[in-house]
């Protein structure tokens, strides 16, 4: 079993091509089903740090404060998120209850807090603790994290709602959609290429 | 700033994009006799199927392990909760004079007898059409894979592509669901409760994702003619050309 260097292999349909040394911001297509295969990702990586750590701000915010607040006919009811999910778990349907657990908290902050301690400078020489493990977590977790389909739903109930009640929107409606913009630029980034930053990280050191 | 070079090659002879020549014109990992890491992204010479990847340890596969099986077994599990899904109420509303049911298809009625028609459509978009377009998109997929067929293999790959995108959105309405059910609790006056409909709907959600992660989009390349040339009668160079501009 040895490595091949020089060549490099299309995810999606499994054509080999010689590898290009990319400049930076440079996409590589596979000329076959026009996949995406390589990208110089060194700059996207620098920026995506700062991003993180302001995501993972606005996260907690968005998941401290209510989203929204309703008032009909002077009764007044708000919840966060986190609230919704427990008052469905409570009427029953706690599978669905566990569905929106997972896939607008649990994952989008594993998510983020595994990109952050990925994307901190190392300073060992013989990488970090868990890199790999971590790396295909983020694989797996990426097509889970639906905080912007959730903003869209956010935005469909309160419309749902406007004709029956009063609508105050909260300060997490805001956090929702700042956060909704910044994860679609931190998830967008595919995890595989900081495979390659690394593997040249490593030579350098 | 204009450093941001695209290099976008360019299809090779769009026009001739008969499948037979694509299938048979490149040179492919397994053709090569290669494996290629479906993590990390590293190709092994003289690896075995099972073997780990010594770069990330993760194990080798030509394709992901038992892909049609699997998306069989996870798409028509999806086609069986659709049905439940459409037909029992996702929401059930209680107000104090009396209790209304609410299915995702008189979700959608609702808006457009309203006069929201945007909010309409999107929620059409999101909740109906979408799981129904991923459903019946799947089952081509499967299906012509599993003749090995060099039916539109482009547009398969793109439509493999498309799928992975526009999948999740059909939670939308496991979300509008949940959000009126944690904010609509004044007791006696005005409750939201989920209906067993929302389940099932989630349910196909997930399992059409599930479906289209099992999906090995190779398997689209993997045709007859493909499979029985042997390496060396592949003889074009596949190395790309790279338009910078």
């Amino acid at each position: 079993m040895h490595e091949i260097q020089d060549m490099i292999a299309c995810e999606q349909c499994d054509a080999v091509f010689h590898k290009l040394s990319l400049a930076n911001g440079e996409i590589a297509r596979c000329t076959r089903c026009g996949a995406e295969i390589d990208r110089n990702a060194q700059e996207r990586r620098n920026h995506l740090l700062p991003l993180t750590i302001a995501s993972l701000i606005i996260f907690v915010i968005a998941n401290t404060f209510p989203i929204v607040q309703i008032e009909l006919q002077g009764l007044v009811s708000k919840t966060t998120l986190m609230g919704a999910v427990l008052s469905l778990s409570t009427e029953g349907a706690s599978l669905v209850a566990l569905l929106v657990l997972a896939t607008t908290i649990l994952f989008p902050f594993m998510q983020m807090l595994i990109l952050f301690y990925l994307l901190i400078p190392s300073t060992s020489s013989n990488g970090r603790p868990g890199f790999s493990l971590l790396i295909r977590v983020m694989q797996v977790l990426r097509p889970w994290g639906m905080i912007e389909v959730f903003m869209l739903g956010v935005l469909v109930a309160l419309i749902k709602l406007s004709n029956m009640a009063t609508i105050i929107p909260g300060i997490a409606l805001w956090a929702f959609c700042m956060l909704t913009v910044m994860l679609t630029v931190v998830v967008s980034f595919n995890p595989r290429y900081l495979w390659q930053i690394e593997i040249s990280e490593q030579k350098a050191r | 700033m204009t450093n941001k070079v695209r290099v976008n090659i360019a299809m090779q002879a769009n026009a001739e994009s008969n499948a037979e020549f694509i299938s048979t014109k490149f040179k492919t990992v397994s053709s090569l006799a290669m494996l290629a890491c479906h993590q990390c992204g590293k190709l092994w010479k003289d690896a075995q199927e099972g073997e780990c990847c010594q770069h990330c340890n993760a194990t080798l596969h030509r394709r992901k392990p038992d892909s049609l099986n699997r998306t069989w077994a996870l798409l028509i599990t999806a086609c069986i909760m659709y049905i439940p899904a459409n037909i029992l109420p996702v929401m059930i509303t209680s107000t104090f004079f009396d209790t209304h049911q609410d299915t995702i298809l008189s979700g959608i009625i609702f808006f457009w007898v309203s006069g929201d028609w945007e909010l309409a459509a999107i929620v059409f978009i999101a909740s109906f059409l979408v799981p129904l377009l991923k459903l019946a998109s799947l089952l081509i997929l499967v299906i012509s894979s599993q003749r090995q067929s060099v039916w539109r293999q482009l547009e398969r790959a793109k439509l493999y592509r498309l799928l992975e995108i526009i999948g999740r959105w059909s939670m939308l309405d496991v979300f509008v669901v949940s959000l009126l059910v944690g904010l609509v609790q004044i007791q006696g006056f005005a409750q939201i409760t989920a209906g067993v409909g929302i389940v099932a709907f989630g349910a196909v959600v997930v399992l059409t994702m599930l479906a289209s992660l099992s999906f090995d989009p190779r398997l689209i390349w993997d045709t007859s003619n493909s499979l029985t040339s042997s390496p060396s009668a592949i003889v074009t160079d596949a190395s790309y050309k790279s338009n910078a501009n």
